[in-house]
């Protein structure tokens, strides 16, 4: 113990307080302080740059999640606007069926209005030409006064042979 | 370019040690007294001597020496400024006037005050004293200490150690101003000093006040590290290994954590709670006594001894060349101390690290105890 108390040196103590004092000021001004600084600049730009990172992943990931959604919409969209196609086609077929039976209906009730119509006029000729034809044979029968019945039946039949070849 | 003026400089700093070294080789000392042998360290005493005599600061800075031809011991390395606070003032002269002197006989006289050196103490003989009258211990029975603030070999490493940790950090915090990872030296200090702050600093104090704290342990921790690295060059500093330079630093932490102790840090010291009343003013003075003395004593004290002692045992073990030379011959105890200073020298490069850790650590956690919010209780 003596001789650790014989060995210190007041005179170094002094000395090497005021030094290190210095030392420590210095090093603290010039070299730590930048040092630190730095380091914690860096580190806090790494920790920025990670965060930023992983925002755009997550930010890829909505967008690609959005593309998919765009997608679906759009073949959503061109499978609604097909179907609409379709029904409309089809629409206008049967439409076109319904019109196209509509006139050939009329067209067929128009005939068949005109044939009664030209049948009835063709009978009412026939009429009028029977008419016609009995009033010729009463006339030629009264003209004739035919003694005897033979005749008169020869003569009928004449007529009705006439009649009918006419 | 860049590369060519660096080793301009590096060339024109070892031109000028290498030519004040010469310079000084050539101070040859005349006045040797105890050392007739030529310096010759062969003995057990000798070699005890020697190493306490290293373990010591120094008043120059002493590569080696040697005896040339003419026997003549001549010394390598450079002399330090001496100043002293004597009883007239102050006193400057510079230590080669001692001429490597270490036991009294040489005489330096200053401003009419004599100064003479003893055991790498300066003393200053009582004015009417000639020489140096030594007790049976070797202290001087005429002559008194001085206040010594001399630059001595320590205060010189520590200010060369400041310059190179200044000249290091601060290029690194250069660096950061034109680019986000530094390069070169630079890429080496900043796992270090990141090391200090994650794994020294941060959990220790606590994420809310480590910042404060932060800029004192690193300097600290690298101050302690490379002195300690320092010292197991041949460049034989032994700074880390001085009471005064540890007392100094364990002060520092003492000041910090005694300054920036929170209510509740006092509170509990002072007035612990949760204890019967009674006991509190013994528990309080426990408290004190390990706050304000055991904290900082344990830490000076453990970083002294730890490289001092390494410092010891590894000259210790060179000198089994000498000393066991009788006894295994010269390859055998030749082989012997650098197989084990080899190893031993292993050891001390982890001492080295795990002692500025360790001095770094227990500064951090007894500041984090300071300024805990004592929440939890």
């Amino acid at each position: 113990m003596e001789t650790l108390l014989n060995d210190f040196s007041p005179g170094l103590f002094v000395v090497s307080t005021i030094l290190l004092l210095a030392l420590i000021a210095l090093m603290i001004k010039f070299a730590w302080k930048p040092i630190l600084n730095s380091l914690e600049e860096r580190e806090s730009g790494i920790n920025n740059a990670l965060e930023a990172a992983d925002n755009a992943r997550k930010e890829m990931q909505n967008l690609q999640s959005d593309n998919e959604q765009l997608v679906k919409e759009a073949r959503e969209e061109r499978d609604a606007m097909l179907k609409e196609a379709r029904d409309i086609k089809e629409k206008m077929i049967s439409e076109a069926k319904e019109e196209a039976k509509g006139v050939a209906t009329t067209l067929i009730e128009n005939a068949q209005a005109s044939i009664k119509q030209e049948k009835q006029a063709a009978l009412a000729e026939i009429k009028k030409s029977v008419a016609d034809l009995s009033i010729g044979i009463a006339e030629s029968v009264i003209k004739r006064e035919l003694a005897s019945k033979e005749d008169q039946l020869q003569l009928v039949e004449g007529i009705l042979k006439d009649v009918t070849l006419n | 370019m860049k590369i060519a003026q660096k080793s301009i400089k590096f060339l024109t700093i070892v031109a000028i040690a290498l030519f004040s070294m010469s310079g000084y080789a050539v101070d040859s000392d005349k006045n040797q007294h105890s050392q007739k042998d030529g310096g010759q360290v062969n003995t057990k005493k000798e070699v005890e001597e020697y190493i306490l005599h290293h373990i010591k600061d120094s008043h120059d800075f002493s590569l080696f020496s040697y005896t040339n031809d003419a026997g003549e011991r001549k010394h390598l390395g450079f002399p330090l400024p001496v100043i002293l606070w004597s009883s007239e003032g102050l006193v400057t002269f510079m230590s080669s006037e001692f001429h490597h002197n270490d036991d009294g006989h040489v005489i330096v006289e200053k401003d009419g005050l004599k100064f003479a050196k003893i055991h790498s103490k300066i003393y200053e003989l009582d004015s009417d004293a000639a020489t140096v009258a030594l007790d049976d211990t070797d202290h001087p029975t005429n002559a008194h200490k001085v206040l010594d603030f001399s630059i001595t070999k320590s205060a010189f490493g520590l200010i060369l150690i400041g310059l190179l940790m200044l000249l290091w950090f601060s290029k690194l915090a250069r660096q950061y101003k034109t680019r986000k990872v530094p390069t070169g030296f630079g890429r080496i200090l900043e796992p270090l000093v990141l090391y200090v702050r994650d794994e020294i600093a941060r959990p220790n104090i606590g994420e809310k006040h480590y910042r404060r704290f932060t800029g004192y342990l690193l300097t600290v921790f690298f101050f302690i590290w490379i002195l300690n690295l320092a010292g197991l060059t041949p460049l034989g500093f032994n700074v880390t290994g001085q009471l005064a330079v540890t007392a100094c630093l364990a002060i520092f932490t003492l000041v910090i954590y005694t300054l920036s102790g929170t209510k509740g840090y006092w509170m509990h010291m002072i007035w612990m709670p949760g204890v019967p009343v009674l006991i509190r003013p013994v528990l309080a003075i426990i408290e004190l006594a390990g706050a304000l003395v055991i904290k900082p004593f344990s830490l000076l004290v453990r970083l002294f001894a730890n490289i001092s002692a390494g410092h010891i045992v590894v000259m210790s073990l060179i000198a089994i060349m000498f000393t066991l030379q009788e006894s295994l011959g010269v390859v055998g105890a030749t082989g012997l101390s650098l197989l084990l200073s080899f190893f031993i020298t292993l050891i001390e490069v982890l001492v080295a690290f795990l002692q500025a850790y360790i001095f770094t650590m227990l500064s951090a956690l007894f500041i984090g105890m300071a300024v805990d919010d004592h929440e939890h209780h």
